[in-house]
């Protein structure tokens, strides 16, 4: 079993003998005040991603460049980056598909950029707290009543919008989010709405203060990008428009019986 | 030993990339949003127009007759043409995400996503027909 | 300097659910996570297959620990495993309560999947992302207390230790470059395992034993190091991990010639359906060391990155693998262009879990005062030789439970910081500041040495090992620890500087490597994961005993035993399909 580590989690791999550019973003606040665009020669080996790429770089070519990673198969969420454009996991983007290059990795859009591909992120972590994403009950069950009953088809209520590794890919893809900073996001709504679909769930009502509301669902204007570019399968626009509908249903059932609202 | 004169040690200094204003012509899927949000310019078009119609049916015979005369002009027929295309692409558009807004289930199974979109546009398609039966027979 | 009353290191599973227990138990007192990643991006998240505890009437805590026990070669501690078992249920029964998305039996009560080693099924799974959602359940979960405050992207470079107790942390602050320290009452290190200091691992780029070292340094043993255990299904050249779910489903491996090898391995007779504890529900130590004698007798297939054999699923259907293996799938789409629903999955032995960690008691509670430590950096033990799966899952949350109240009861009569600690932090951030004035581009580059030690580890540290090969492994480790001294470093700026993150954590990589080379050296016999050439048998007459690694400053680790905690289960031998 002689394998050579290369780079991260990668060992050894057949070189093609042949390279490709990357041109990388780079941002060092403690020198420059405006970004600017290094390129490396970088060999293509086959079954090579993004990510191994950049981890050549950081390994032989130059040390400095930053940028997060971790698992290396597409569930921790760290490694979103813009390629060519398009916000992508760089870890499940393989350079073959992007030959002959040159290959531009960017910081996700959307976001401030803290140093070269690293983005600020607490925006996101501030939204996400501030939907309760936890189960909410008007009385807790005692464990020793077992669990609360769920069928499958209960679970699969919900299950999709579980999905969500918060990578931000939805957020760097979301012109809206963009333009307005204040939007509470794809992401966000889609795991709010995976507690509000809960049937073990009874907070709805303390989440709607939040995402029934301007900087909420009704900022999104449904471009759709969300879940295209979702690694996951999320959907967060479904996620969204359903809450649109339900949360309209409710405003006319309020309207038109108001003696039935809470 | 700090090469930006801006940069403070220990405090972050962002870089924040501006959104161009045509920040939409750069990828086609925003483009085509953006085309599909200008479409609702022709809806309302269409609206407004109705709106004048019975406007005019309310002034009287004569000035009914002068509007109707005013909507066979080319400039209104060609006007109308365009709206048309657009509107056709608004219609289309909508009904292709409608299934993103709703998530219906019958009999324990998700109601699929092509079904719900179909049966959109075939109350589109019945509605355009019955229309059409009750203009060319009336 | 900042202050706390408990700091946990570490934002996992096992973090996370020690911090919710200081917060319910204790809400008076004052918690934060340090971690160096968002705590949603560690490592819990990349487990797939599911955690054990007993919930079927058929079933009984006995045979929970029956199996933990023969399955970690009779090296667990008996008490530490009978609590273990005992509280695992309740503990995921908490996780349903906090939202976890368990899969369902049609009747809406939660499912339980067969896994390897265990007699009866007994393993919760949210379909093949068990970790994944539990970590995501666990973090979301956390943020409804209050009292819980969090470090995000914080590096621990030293622990603060003084009269006797451990009292704080020293920590970059990544996003600012600023080095700090924080002072605490209890420290708890829940940093994970170190899979990293091997070249092909299932392990995220993240597991480089920083608690383990931390607490090496601070004199604190290592135990049972030399457990390292190898998981038999992982893709080939990225090292992803094909969940021991595939062969509890009905999952068969086969070699070259299409041949249910395991069958010549003493791990019993082929049927078409799973069989508990037997062939493909083998344990993993034992499906690891048959893979490498079948590759001895040149029954395995090559590939350009080594020798592999096939996982086969085609049988079981689009169905099943879609509804209770979807992650399979899709990894294997995605990363080897390969559909398990048609073609044969290809896999090799991969380094995936330390037995071994930080030496603690059955309350999580380290030899130094004030220092506690949980989940795969610590060692209870409930391993022993060899963990099954699906126990490290509920061990983290059964562990992490426990270390977050016997802190919280510890820090609850404790007092403030002495002075000596605030000095002592003082030390280290000058210690780190001069580490980035050295950035500048002179000396050996990072990877160099990073190769050399993986090199050393898998020449040395395989899943079979000899006194040769160990000290030569040994020898060359040390001097890494010396070249490391001069290393390149290009960066020298404090924003996000990724590079002294990594130089620091190859050096934490260096230290726990050195005790897992001289604790695997001095155990002569063989037991569990811990194979030796030289030495083939187990012995229980010299080793049914845990090794205790202790730091020497510039010389290899003392390594002292400790007996092994037997309460109802003597030693025996360890039968499987028979």
């Amino acid at each position: 079993m002689a394998v050579e580590s290369l780079a991260g989690n990668v060992s050894e791999t057949p070189a093609t003998g042949q390279t490709v550019t990357l041109e990388v973003f780079r941002y060092r606040p403690e020198e420059e005040t405006e970004p600017v665009y290094q390129a490396y020669e970088v060999p293509v080996h086959k079954d090579w991603v993004v990510l191994d790429a950049l981890n050549h770089i950081k390994d032989h070519l130059d040390g400095t460049l930053s940028y997060r990673w971790s698992c290396r198969m597409g569930v921790c969420g760290s490694c979103g980056m813009m390629v060519n454009g398009d916000a992508r996991l760089t870890c499940a983007t393989f350079v073959e598909s992007l030959l002959p290059g040159p290959i531009r990795v960017e910081p996700l859009e959307n976001f401030p950029v803290v140093r070269d591909l690293v983005i600020e992120m607490t925006d996101f972590m501030e939204k996400l707290e501030s939907v309760k994403p936890w189960i909410i009950r008007d009385e807790e069950k005692p464990l020793e009543d077992g669990e609360y009953l769920q069928t499958p088809a209960q679970l699969a209520d919900f299950e999709q919008f579980s999905m969500c590794i918060n990578c931000l890919l939805c957020y760097a893809a979301c012109p809206v989010y963009g333009l307005e900073p204040g939007f509470t996001g794809p992401a966000v709504i889609a795991l709010a709405q995976r507690y509000n679909l809960d049937s073990r769930d009874q907070g709805a009502g303390e989440r709607n203060a939040v995402l029934d509301t301007d900087e909420g669902i009704w900022q999104c204007t449904l471009v759709g990008e969300c879940s295209e570019v979702c690694p996951k399968d999320v959907d967060p626009a479904a996620a969204i428009q359903r809450y649109k509908v339900s949360s309209t249903l409710q405003w006319y059932r309020n309207l038109l019986m108001p003696w039935s609202s809470k | 030993m700090s090469a930006n004169p801006q940069h403070t040690p220990y405090h972050p200094r962002w870089y924040r990339a501006p959104m161009p204003i045509f920040w939409w012509v750069r990828r086609w899927i925003h483009a085509r949003f953006i085309l599909r949000e200008l479409t609702s310019i022709f809806v309302a078009g269409y609206a407004l127009v109705y709106l004048l119609q019975l406007r005019a049916l309310g002034m009287g015979p004569e000035a009914y007759g002068r509007f109707l005369e005013l909507l066979q002009s080319p400039l209104s027929i060609s006007l109308h043409g365009i709206s048309l295309v657009f509107v056709m692409y608004h219609s289309i558009t909508w009904f292709n995400l409608a299934p993103r807004a709703l998530s219906l289930r019958l009999g324990g199974r998700r109601v699929p996503d092509k079904v719900i979109a179909g049966l959109n546009f075939a109350a589109w398609a019945g509605m355009s027909a019955a229309l059409l039966w009750v203009t060319l027979t009336g | 300097m900042l202050s706390h009353d408990i700091l946990i290191v570490g934002g996992g599973g096992a973090g996370l659910r020690a911090a919710i227990a200081v917060a319910e138990t204790h809400p008076a007192l004052n918690v934060a996570v340090v971690s160096k990643v968002y705590p949603m991006r560690s490592h819990t998240v990349s487990a797939e297959g599911g955690a054990a505890a007993v919930i079927s009437p058929d079933d009984s805590l006995d045979d929970h620990a029956y199996d933990t026990i023969s399955g970690g070669d009779w090296l667990p501690d008996q008490d530490a495993v009978e609590a273990f078992v005992k509280e695992a249920p309740r503990e995921l029964l908490q996780m349903e309560h906090w939202g976890c998305p368990w899969s369902r039996q049609p009747d809406g009560s939660v499912a339980v999947r067969p896994f390897g080693g265990m007699k009866i099924e007994r393993t919760w799974y949210a379909s093949d992302k068990t970790g994944f959602h539990m970590l995501h359940t666990l973090f979301q979960t956390s943020l409804k207390y209050d009292p819980i405050q969090r470090y995000d992207e914080w590096f621990v470079t030293k622990l603060l230790v003084d009269d006797g107790r451990c009292q704080g942390v020293v920590a970059i602050d990544l996003a600012t470059g600023r080095v700090q320290g924080i002072g605490a009452k209890a420290v708890i290190v829940c940093t994970g395992g170190c899979g990293k200091v091997f070249p092909f691992t299932t392990n995220a780029n993240i597991k480089n034993g920083d608690g383990m070292a931390l607490a090496y340094r601070a004199g604190v043993p290592l135990k049972d190091m030399e457990f390292v255990q190898y998981h038999p299904t992982g893709l080939p050249f990225t090292g992803i991990l094909i969940t021991e779910a595939t062969r509890s489903e009905g999952g068969h491996l086969l070699n070259k010639d299409g041949y249910r090898y395991l069958q010549d391995y003493d791990l019993g007779t082929p049927e078409p359906r799973p069989v508990l504890r037997s062939m493909e529900l083998g344990p993993r130590d034992r499906l690891s060391q048959a893979f490498v004698k079948e590759q001895e007798k040149g029954r395995t297939l090559q590939g350009p990155y080594g020798d592999y054999v096939n996982l086969d699923i085609r049988h079981l259907g689009e169905k099943i693998i879609n509804s209770k293996l979807p992650f399979v799938r899709e990894l294997c789409l995605k990363y080897e262009n390969i559909d398990p629903v048609k073609e044969l999955i290809p896999v090799r032995p991969v380094v995936h879990y330390m037995m071994g960690g930080i030496h603690t008691d059955i309350m999580g509670a380290t030899p130094l005062a004030g220092l506690f430590a949980a989940g795969e950096a610590a060692c209870v033990s409930i391993n022993g030789a060899n963990r099954l799966g699906s126990n490290s899952l509920t061990e983290l949350l059964v562990f992490g439970a426990r270390v977050g109240k016997a802190a919280a009861e510890y820090a609850a009569r404790q007092k403030g910081n002495g002075t000596a600690v605030a000095a002592q932090a003082a030390e280290e951030v000058e210690r780190i500041e001069r580490q980035y004035r050295s950035g500048g581009g002179k000396g050996e580059r990072m990877a160099e040495i990073r190769r050399g030690m993986h090199t050393a580890m898998e020449s040395g540290a395989g899943i079979y090992r000899s006194h040769a090969a160990l000290q030569k492994s040994a020898q060359e480790i040390s001097n890494l620890q010396n070249r490391i001294q001069g290393i390149r470093l290009d960066d020298s700026s404090r924003t996000f500087n990724t590079e002294l993150v990594a130089a620091i954590e190859l050096s934490y990589m260096l230290d726990v490597a050195e005790a897992i080379l001289a604790s695997a050296s001095q155990r002569t016999e063989s037991r569990g994961s811990h194979q030796r050439t030289d030495y083939p048998d187990r012995d229980d007459d010299d080793f049914l005993a845990h090794s205790l690694a202790v730091r020497q400053p510039g010389a290899a680790p003392a390594i002292e035993y400790q007996p092994v905690t037997i309460t109802r289960w003597p030693p025996g031998e360890r039968v499987y399909g028979r």
